[in-house]
Order: C-alpha cells, then sequence, then structure tokens
C-alpha cells in the first residue's frame, strides 16, 4: 500500500516538472535549432525565405569587416574585463576582509553598481568617459594636456593587418571596460570575499607557524585555495562578455569604424533594423557556438562534481 | 588578512578610499546634474555643484518615463512571482524526488539560462506574432518566465537541498504525499529562498533590455527602452538623461539598500555552485 501510494507519488512529482522541461525544450532547443536553419537559409528580406543557401551567410560573415571588427574587440574586451573583476576583486576583497571597521560601508560602496541596469550604466559612464566632459575635466585640472580621447578613439594599438581589418587592441574598447569593471566588479568582490571568509584561520596560522612569509601564504595556501572560484568568476564573466549588448548600445553604439562594435550589437541592428535575418540568425548561432565551448564543461563539471 | 602595523593600515584606507570615490563617481554626476536649472547645464561644469535646487530635470523626465515606468511594474510583478513559483516546484522535484536522468534533466534547463538570447530571438518574436502577443507586456511576461526557469529552479534546488531528508521520510511514513509534503513542509520553509529568487528576478527583470527593446515598441515599451530612447535623443539635455537614469535605477537600488543581503546570496546562487 505504502509502496503504491510512493510509486504514484514519483509520477505526480515528473508531472509537475513536465511543463517547465516542455517549455524549456520548446524556448530553447527547439528555437535554438530553428534559428540555426534560419541562419542556412536566404531570409535577407523583410518577407521570409527560407530557401537553403548553404554556408553563404556565415561566409559572408567571416570576410565582413563588421564582424572582424566585432570578434577582435570582443576578444580584447573579455580579456581586459576578466582581468579587471578578478583584480580588483581580489585586492578590494583582501582589504575588506582586514578587519576595518567600516566593513559595512566599504562592502556596499563597491556592491551596489550590481544592482544597477546596464543601460543605466552606459547613460552615466557616457557622459563620465565623453572626451570634451567629465573626466577629462578633472585630468585637466591636474593639469593634464594629453587627454585620452575615451571610446571616441579610432587607434587600434600594436597592429596588423590581418584578413580584413587592423588586428590589435582597439583603445575605444577600453573605455567601455572601465564601465563593465566599475558594474561587475562587486560580483567577484562577494565571491572571493565569501571564499576568504571560508578559510580556517588555523590554515593560516599553521603555516605562518612553519615560517612562511605572508607573501608565500598567499601564493601556496590562499591562491590555491580560491581557484574554484577564481575559475567561476573567469566562467560567468567570459560568457557574459562574449553576449555583451546593452552596455555597448547604450554607451558607444558600435562607433566610427566599429572601433566598439561587438556581435550582439551587429546581430541586433542587421537583424530588426535592416530584416537581414539569415546573418543575424548565423551571428546569433556564432555566438552561441563561443558560449557553449566554455559553458557545457563547466555545467558538466559542475554537475559531476555534485555526484 | 589582519593588519598589524599602522603604515600598512594606512595604506589600505588609502586606496579603499580611492577606490570608493571612482565607485560614487557616476552617483555624485547623476545626482548633482539632475538637480541643476537648464540654463547651468554646461559640458565644462560638469563636476560643480548646482547654484540652486532645481526639479524641473525630474518633471520633465517623469513626464517622460512615467507610462513606461508602470509597464515595467505591470511586467515585473506578474514575471517574478511566475517564474519564482515555477523554480520551486522544479527545485521541489529535482531535490527531494529525484527520478533517473533527472540530473541531466537539470543540466539541460540550466544551460537555458547562459545562452545568449539573440539565438532564440527570432523564432521567438515570430511565435509571439503567431499567438498574437509580439508588442504586449503579456508577450515579454511569458518570455521572463520562460527564461527565468533555469536560475529559479537552480537557486531552490540548492536551497531544498539542505532540508533534511528525514523531514521528508517522517512525514511520509505518516502517510503525506508530494503535493501535502510541498504544501506543508517545503513551501513553509522556503519562505527566504522566495525572497531571494523574487529579488534576484525583480533585479533582472526590471534592469533587463534586449528582450523589451525588440518584443515591444511604443506604447509597451518598458523603462530601460524609454530611458535609451532619452539618451539617444539629441533634443534631450542631459540633466534630464541624468534625473530619467536615476529614476529607471531607482526600484533596484532601493531594494538593494534595504534587502542588499539577499540580492548577494541570489548573486553566489547564480555562479551554478552556490
Amino acid at each position: 500500500m505504502q509502496n503504491k501510494k510512493f510509486l504514484s507519488d514519483r509520477w505526480l512529482a515528473i508531472l509537475f516538472i513536465l511543463p517547465s522541461i516542455i517549455v524549456i525544450a520548446v524556448f530553447v532547443y527547439v528555437f535554438i535549432s530553428w534559428t540555426g536553419y534560419v541562419s542556412f537559409s536566404n531570409w535577407n528580406t523583410l518577407t521570409p525565405d527560407l530557401s537553403f543557401a548553404g554556408l553563404q551567410n556565415y561566409m559572408f560573415l567571416f570576410n565582413d569587416y563588421r564582424f572582424q571588427s566585432g570578434m577582435r574587440n570582443t576578444l580584447f574586451f573579455t580579456i581586459f574585463f576578466i582581468f579587471g573583476v578578478l583584480f580588483m576583486g581580489f585586492i578590494l576583497a583582501t582589504f575588506i576582509d582586514s578587519n576595518i571597521k567600516q566593513e559595512w560601508f566599504f562592502r556596499n560602496v563597491f556592491l551596489f553598481p550590481m544592482a544597477l541596469s546596464f543601460v543605466v550604466t552606459g547613460v552615466v559612464w557616457q557622459w563620465l568617459l565623453n572626451p570634451s566632459t567629465g573626466v577629462n575635466l578633472l585630468f585637466g585640472m591636474l593639469g593634464f594636456e594629453n587627454v585620452p580621447n575615451w571610446y571616441t578613439s579610432t587607434h587600434i594599438a600594436f597592429s596588423f593587418p590581418l584578413g580584413s581589418i587592423e588586428f590589435g587592441i582597439p583603445v575605444a574598447m577600453l573605455a567601455v571596460v572601465i564601465a563593465a569593471v566599475w558594474q561587475m566588479t562587486g560580483f567577484s568582490l562577494a565571491m572571493y570575499l565569501a571564499g576568504l571568509r571560508g578559510i580556517p584561520d588555523e590554515v593560516k596560522e599553521a603555516a605562518r607557524m612553519d615560517g612562511a612569509s605572508e607573501f608565500q601564504i598567499y601564493r601556496k595556501v590562499i591562491f590555491p585555495m580560491l581557484m574554484p572560484i577564481t575559475i567561476s568568476v573567469v566562467i560567468i564573466m567570459g560568457h557574459m562578455s562574449l553576449k555583451i549588448f546593452d552596455l555597448i548600445y547604450a554607451m558607444t553604439g558600435s562607433g566610427a569604424n566599429f572601433v566598439t562594435d561587438v556581435p550582439g550589437v551587429y546581430m541586433f541592428e542587421t537583424t530588426f533594423r535592416a530584416n537581414f535575418f539569415a546573418n543575424g540568425a548565423a551571428i546569433a548561432m556564432i555566438m552561441l557556438a563561443l558560449v557553449a565551448v566554455i559553458m557545457v564543461p563547466y555545467l558538466i563539471s559542475a554537475r559531476k562534481g555534485e555526484s | 588578512m589582519v593588519i598589524k602595523s599602522p603604515l600598512s593600515k594606512l595604506l589600505v584606507y588609502t586606496f579603499l578610499i580611492i577606490m570608493s570615490l571612482f565607485f560614487l563617481m557616476p552617483i555624485y554626476v547623476m545626482i548633482i546634474t539632475s538637480l541643476k536649472p537648464i540654463d547651468e547645464v554646461s559640458l565644462t561644469q560638469m563636476w560643480a555643484l548646482p547654484s540652486t535646487v532645481s526639479f524641473e530635470a525630474y518633471a520633465f523626465a517623469f513626464e517622460r518615463l512615467a507610462p513606461n515606468f508602470l509597464n515595467t511594474i505591470y511586467l515585473v510583478v506578474p514575471a517574478t512571482i511566475l517564474s519564482a513559483l515555477f523554480g520551486s516546484l522544479n527545485g521541489y522535484v529535482l531535490s527531494k524526488w529525484k527520478f533517473k536522468g533527472s540530473d541531466w534533466i537539470f543540466t539541460a534547463i540550466l544551460f537555458g539560462m547562459f545562452i545568449p538570447y539573440q539565438s532564440i530571438l527570432i523564432p521567438m518574436i515570430q511565435f509571439l506574432q503567431t499567438v498574437g502577443l509580439y508588442n504586449t507586456i503579456p508577450g515579454l511576461i511569458l518570455v521572463h518566465v520562460v527564461y527565468g526557469i533555469p536560475i529559479t529552479t537552480l537557486i531552490f534546488r540548492n536551497f531544498y537541498a539542505s532540508v533534511p531528508v528525514d523531514l521528508i521520510e517522517a512525514a511520509r511514513i505518516d502517510g503525506a504525499g508530494f503535493l501535502s509534503i510541498y504544501l506543508k513542509i517545503i513551501f513553509p520553509l522556503s519562505i527566504s529562498g522566495f525572497v531571494v529568487v523574487c529579488i534576484w528576478q525583480f533585479t533582472n527583470i526590471w534592469n533587463e533590455f534586449l528582450f523589451a527593446v525588440t518584443i515591444t515598441s511604443t506604447g509597451s515599451q518598458p523603462i530601460m527602452v524609454a530611458l535609451q530612447n532619452l539618451s539617444g535623443s539629441q533634443i534631450v539635455q542631459w540633466n534630464v538623461q541624468m534625473a530619467g537614469a536615476l529614476l529607471a535605477a531607482l526600484p533596484t537600488l532601493l531594494v538593494y539598500i534595504f534587502v542588499g543581503k539577499y540580492f548577494v546570496r541570489g548573486l553566489l546562487a547564480g555562479s551554478v555552485k552556490g
């Protein structure tokens, strides 16, 4: 009797989760497949044309100046953004964790931007890093003469020709990195603070007794113990920067010569402003592939670590 | 790290204060600019305090943004509640009623929160047009509930993992079934889980832009789209833009100020391993 009831309860449980499974199956997996299908079609007009185009849309993108610029910008944005968030988050977490009295104040000052929209961040930083006002006025007061052009710079540092673009560090992108680091440092700060609090004092004490210097304790004890957190932050921030859209759309747009363009903005504009649906779908599929490359192994390892 | 020497203490404080100034700088500019009268708004006087406090920028921004502010409230409240309820039920099943393959189903659901939404936008718009929900608030609610399922399921599943199995077993021996265990044991224990999930969803949906800008046009646009239009417009003075940005940010800022602890918990839960 007891068993029979248990069995029917098991079916009831499956029945309750079934709607979510179906919804995710359709809205995530079927929709992605449909986007993939569109990306191989000729639908580059307002009215749908789903005739087969082969790899044409992908070939177009790989040779496209704007797409190549966007990939270059995303690469350097990702590198500087991740490095900035890790560095700032770790330093601030370490200092906040050093028994200071105003911990509450500092923690909240560094965390509150996380609660803001990227659109708000973009609108404000657009003015702060505008070459003729904002931060440059402060630099002027301090007596600097050569102030940066921030996001209006078209300079590509350390560049060499590659494909149809100049490959190198797009200086304008660094302005966007500053805004993004300002907003997202709170994430790594919160993660590292939780991590540092999880390291028992005895571990550090034991290392100190063994004659390790403060620097050695960091290198041999604290860094290795924080490694899983660092990996999580890198992956979460990395997948975010591959998808970035709203911050750039609100702050700079694609910029002169596409110096601040990214695939997310390109996809939006080419699909919904110019009706190149098949091209847009191809950009979306490339973005998905890039995200999947880092997220799928992460999710599988998280899955395995649990069982 | 324990700092003993006064010199390093001084260095730590100096660094923290400089960083605080950097982090608060945008808020300072937003507040002082939004309070300036129109004739004091000049590019070269950005950092100067207003000579008199004026609310004309707020009045103008409010007039422009109020309808969109309401749209976002109509969107955020139902979307938050619905996605939290789905997440709670899913989390309950996936933590306490595991079945063969349920862990893989969980991973497949979870993947949905990391995809770039560009990869589902084209079919989503075709779908919403077919069912007549394109350019409507209910259409946006649907989208946010669907793509909210992964994160809410994740947070509740981790939350329920800490409910002791013995409690469930005992209830089962007393004859309680799937639903009565949920209603009598799990749900009453979930209050803080619901607080974390609702704050997280509220903040995310309020701040969201990509779905908002592609699925709605004039009339049903949420606040962030209206703010972006306001700042993109050449004729709008930037004290109005700053006032608009502050108005648009106010609800999530207030949530952070009053229940920031729960917001941070949601933040940490989003990193999968919780």
